[in-house]
């Protein structure tokens, strides 16, 4: 179970927050020009790198505000988080950690 | 009975205070500080049950919780607990166990046949025969249940309640051991808020068991005097008898602290168990380790164990376990159980080490005390069935695959075997950590860890008490000091008794025979599952290269004690097989709990009527009064349909269908969620959200709207009215509310927080009464003096406020029943006395109150679909026919785009239909499948399923909804519902059955 610092309310349980996908997945300006399978990789297709990961969360128990999380999906360490709109850190860990496979 | 092994002096038992207690049925006595192992072996009884495949004869193993076959049903009715361990449940007065797993006695077991026939029994055997045919599994599964089950379910609801505590520490250790204690002590001087947890009663880990001394005096003095020290401390909490089960992620472990010896704790109602929380900064492991048994040929008969579970019951409880011990052992540690038998006046047969000419100190020790040592030789039989009455003993060939010379037969009850000793690093790997291996004596160590942890003393190998103790003592500052805690130098280190010097342990996984393995006699290496060396090697033959597929093809390790001590023994002899080193061949990851947890401490507080919240409207106690049935809805309780006397459901349905149809009805549609959205930017909002246009609503009038995910898939529905200038309320499906809701929010924060959009959830600040038929316009005009009902001045789907009762109000003139239906919002709290007021008012017009089912059939009657009942995830828009809410014109709103992907546009996707069955009285079961030909017997091609299914009064025919691939071409087709042996057909028709035209909404 994580303890997951939410940018509004402070550090929660994870079981007060819900996941919500891979961060910075914008929607297409105007999806109606996508082929099929340009709509289906924005639809559909998500990274699953071991290693840092940017992803959503919602504070749903608490402020119900959506913000972002630099998670490293091997340990499990919470990097960073950052608002809904911001850029990410840029000082997350680019190497892989150690034992992914790239 | 007398205690006939019971020691005249010594152990941690009080003499002074008898327990009876009860196993099998007889009745037996032990003393306070007995375990119920500790206390049959003390009267003799070393067979406790029978073993799951072959049911044989099975004893004692150990003292703890590596016990593999002492499983047994604690208590009876209510209070029952099924698989507990002998050697973990301390003695209380009454106590009333029987052994799991054998039938009719076990003494006496039908099923040890199974034994005779071990070669259609290997690994695999369950898989290989009873899966084909499939379809006859289901004749087999019970017999098979029957006879390879461990203990039985309670039959009635636990009679006992659990708890939950939620705690933080700076640091927690696992195990109070010499390791843990010294770890303990040392962090909390400094000043950490320090939580000591340990399975046992008491503290003192291996020290229990053991004769040593620290600093001049017994081991169990110095555990006493830290504990004494650890309780004076405000920042420590000691927790006895309580099991770290899981160590999860940033420093999460859950404990299962049992806070009472004896099951009855919990009559006066206190809690039996607690599940605690705890949120740890740091954690050490010091959790030690557990012994190996050597796997030698029919080493599970009655009266093998583990070596220094042979000493444990001889030290700690005052009980010899056999009148006559033989010592198998690869390491000299197994020679103290020989040096303790002896010292407490036991008699020992022999030790039969197989290494050649041990010389360490304790085998000089063995020697003089007149142990007769036989080296370089191996057990290669047990004789004896039900308990072991000899062994046979032979050398061991320099190269450890066989045997020579002639066989000493050696008369002994008890065989107590070691082949070393397992770190126990079960929690270290929970926690992510990597465990490595360690060539020189074959064990796993702990390696590098992803939180904040440490492992210290046996659990990382490190075997003698004095590294425990220099380990648990330098970790404890180290912890200290990450904390930001002022540290000081270690004190001096205390110097024990047990620190001889040792020669390394001689790794012989597999002991020979004079027969190749499985000839002679069975090799066990999982007793509790029954898995022998032969079932690893099969495994490894028929191509299970995989250790976690071997596992499960074997099912080594995979019972509730999940391979303890077989699981290194099992993982050698597989590797052998595959011709492969261990750390090739790995280990399967550990994963929580520990040991087994029961359901109730996980539900905790949370069951019966805190299992889930209930949601009542304003209403309810009038519809409690009038006698409704209800019906849950999400976490809402809805009235379901109010039967008068004698009457059935299907008459009351009718009765409350009829009076709508033909006067009026009311319905409590509180339920329903409702969105309070204002800003600017809500109309486009709403506009993206929905499927239709949304930005020419004008103020006062209402709209239906469809909601998709981003797939194009419906998610929800309901009817949005413009309240004024940038203002709409907009209502949702029940249930799907919450839902609803977080969607909307995820879109406005997410993806286009620019939109000036407010979202307020209203949905407990109103009341909705819902007034549906031909008498409602009438019924309401009494109600209210300031709103026109006329049809021209408040048509259909338009809303007007105003009073109704003389309470501020709105009305909405909607309908999903498809009468004359006015939707009155008041504030909650006037709710009850407006809808008790029109109820007398209403009589004269016919008013029934009416619940879900009538709602459901008379929505269905004009077609009008439920979210999750006519959809489940894969229905779009289409699919219902309800492209005419689709826009044409709208560039874009969620899932537009997916509704142009291929699989959308296919003719076969399944399709809404009505469906009328050619016998008017038959109701077709939801969920019925449906077929266009019909065969003898399945299997035959399903086409789709029916999803709503009423019996209509006012058509007098019933009628059916229903997803049917094509379905719009097959207009007029019959088609076939298979039920229960007959077959039911039905006519495909338009999915709308009454008023077509759609004259009554608009009257």
């Amino acid at each position: 179970m994580f303890l997951i610092p939410c940018p509004w309310c402070g550090e929660r349980e994870e079981s007060e927050f819900s996941y919500g996908h891979e961060a910075h997945i914008v929607r297409p300006e105007d999806p109606e020009k996508l082929s099929d399978a340009e709509w289906a990789n924005y639809l559909f297709m998500r990274t699953n790198p071991k290693g840092p990961h940017l992803e959503r969360w919602v504070h749903t128990a608490g402020c119900r505000r959506w913000f972002n999380v630099a998670r490293n999906t091997h340990t499990n360490e919470i990097l960073a988080v950052y608002l809904m709109g911001e850029k990410p850190p840029k000082n997350l860990a680019k190497e892989p950690v150690k034992g992914a496979k790239s | 009975m007398t205690q006939t092994h019971r020691l005249t002096d010594g152990g941690r038992i009080d003499r002074d205070r008898p327990i009876d207690f009860f196993f099998n049925g007889r009745r037996y006595s032990g003393y306070e500080g007995d375990t119920l192992a500790s206390a049959l072996l003390a009267n003799g009884v070393m067979l406790v049950g029978r073993s799951f495949k072959y049911h044989r004869p099975r004893g004692i193993t150990s003292a703890g919780t590596e016990e593999q076959n002492a499983l047994v049903q604690l208590e009876r009715g209510a209070r029952t607990i099924s698989n507990m361990l002998a050697t973990r449940v301390p003695l209380y007065e009454g106590l009333d166990a029987a052994s799991v797993n054998c039938w009719p006695s076990h003494n006496f077991d039908f099923m040890a046949v199974n034994s005779l026939f071990h070669r259609i029994l290997p690994a695999g055997f369950y898989y290989k025969t009873f899966m084909w045919p499939v379809s006859a599994w289901k004749y087999y599964e019970h017999i098979i249940r029957r006879a390879a089950g461990l203990g039985r379910s309670p039959m009635e609801p636990d009679a006992d309640t659990y708890d939950k505590m939620n705690a933080h520490a700076d640091l927690v250790v696992v195990g109070g051991g010499p390791a843990g204690l010294t770890a303990a002590r040392s962090a909390a001087i400094h000043g950490a808020r320090v939580i000591l947890v340990d399975e046992q009663t008491e503290l003192g880990g291996q020290l229990l068991n053991e004769r040593f001394d620290i600093n001049g005096h017994p081991a169990t003095d110095w555990v006493a005097d830290i504990e004494a020290e650890l309780m004076a401390m405000p920042n420590v909490t000691i927790l006895k008898h309580t099991t770290a089960f899981g160590y999860y992620d940033h420093g999460f472990i859950g404990f299962l602290q049992n806070r009472s010896n004896n099951v009855a704790f919990g009559e006066d109602g206190r809690s039996r168990q607690r599940m605690w929380r705890v949120r740890a900064k740091n954690v050490l492991l010091a959790t030690g380790s557990l012994e190996r048994p050597l796997i030698y040929s029919d080493n599970d008969r009655p009266g093998c164990m583990l070596a220094g579970a042979v000493r444990a019951y001889v030290n700690r409880y005052g009980v010899t376990p056999g009148n006559r011990h033989v010592i198998f052992t690869n390491n000299d540690d197994a020679y103290r159980s020989a040096l303790d038998v002896k010292a407490a006046g036991g008699d020992v047969a022999c030790i039969v080490d197989l290494r050649t000419k041990p010389k360490g100190e304790l085998v000089t020790q063995a020697i003089e005390a007149g142990i007769d040592v036989i080296e370089g030789s191996v057990i290669t039989a047990v004789i004896g069935g039900k308990r072991v009455r000899a062994v046979e003993i032979m050398k061991l060939n320099e190269d450890g695959m066989g045997v020579t010379g002639t066989v000493q037969t050696i008369t002994c009850d008890i065989v107590g075997s070691s082949g070393g000793w397992n770190p126990v690093v079960h929690l270290h790997s929970h926690s992510g950590g990597k465990n490595v291996w360690r060539d020189e004596d074959g064990v796993f160590v702990p390696g590098d860890t992803l939180q904040s942890e440490q492992v210290c003393g046996a659990a990382a190998g490190s075997f003698s008490l004095q590294a425990a103790l220099n380990e648990g003592d330098f970790a404890g500052i180290d912890f200290a000091s990450k904390l930001g805690l002022p540290t000081k130098k270690p004190g001096a280190v205390p110097k024990t008794s047990s620190d001889v010097a040792e020669e390394p342990w001689k790794l012989l996984w597999y002991i020979p025979t004079t027969k190749p393995a499985g000839q002679r006699g069975k090799h066990f290496i999982d007793q509790q599952n029954d898995v022998t060396v032969t079932d690893v090697q099969l495994a490894a033959r028929e191509g299970y290269r995989s250790v976690e597929h071997a596992k499960r093809y074997t099912t080594l390790g995979m019972a509730t004690d999940q391979g303890k001590t077989g699981n290194i023994p099992g993982h050698a002899i597989l590797s052998a097989a595959l011709g492969q080193t261990i750390p090739e061949t790995g280990t399967t990851t550990f994963r929580p709990p520990y040991s087994p947890v029961t359901m109730g401490a996980i539900a905790g507080r949370y069951v019966g009527d805190f299992f889930d919240p209930v949601r009542r409207t304003p209403m309810h106690d009038c519809h409690e009064k009038a006698g409704c049935l209800w019906e849950d809805v999400g976490q809402w309780r809805r009235p379901w349909y109010y039967p008068a006397d004698g009457e059935s459901m299907q008459d009351t349905v009718n009765r409350e269908c009829l009076a709508v149809r033909n006067h009026v009805g009311m319905l409590d549609a509180t339920t329903l969620g409702k969105i309070d959205i204002q800003g600017p930017d809500a109309a486009e909002f709403l506009n993206r959200i929905y499927t239709n246009a949304w930005l020419k609503l004008a103020p006062g009038k209402c709209r239906y709207g469809l909601m998709l995910g981003e797939d194009g898939m419906i998610m929800d529905d309901g009817v949005t009215s413009c309240l004024g200038e940038n203002h709409y309320l907009m209502t949702t499906t029940s249930g799907g509310a919450p839902r609803v809701m977080a969607w909307l929010e995820e879109w406005l924060q997410t993806e286009w927080p620019d939109l000036k959009v407010y979202l307020t959830s209203v949905t407990e600040q109103f009341a909705t009464l819902q007034l549906a038929g031909p008498n409602a316009r009438a019924l309401l005009s009494e109600f209210t003096k300031d709103i026109d009902l006329d049809n021209d001045a408040f048509p259909f789907m338009s809303w007007k406020s105003g009073t109704v009762a003389d309470i501020p109000a709105r009305i909405y003139r909607i309908s999903f029943t498809g009468e004359l239906s006015y939707e009155i919002n008041v504030p909650a709290s006037a709710g009850l006395s407006l809808w008790t007021d029109i109820m007398i008012a209403g009589e004269k017009f016919g008013i029934e109150p009416f619940g879900t089912e009538t709602m459901h059939v008379l929505r269905a009657e004009k077609g009008f679909i439920i979210v999750g009942q006519e959809t489940d995830g894969t229905t779009a828009p289409g699919d219902l026919g309800m492209d005419w809410i689709v826009s044409k014109k709208k560039p874009d709103f969620i899932g537009k785009r997916s509704m142009s992907r291929p699989d959308m546009l296919r003719d076969d996707r399944k399709q809404l239909v009505g469906l009328l069955t050619s016998d008017p009285s038959e109701v077709l079961p939801e969920g019925g499948q449906i077929v266009a030909e019909t065969q003898p017997k399945p299997p035959m091609t399903m086409i789709g399923h029916v999803t709503s299914s009423y019996y209509s009064a006012a058509l007098e025919h019933s009628i059916a909804l229903a997803l049917v691939k094509g379905g719009r071409a097959r207009m007029g087709d019959t088609v076939y519902v298979p039920i229960d042996g007959k077959t039911v057909s039905c006519e495909v028709v338009e999915p709308i059955f009454y008023d077509k035209e759609g004259n009554r909404i608009n009257d």
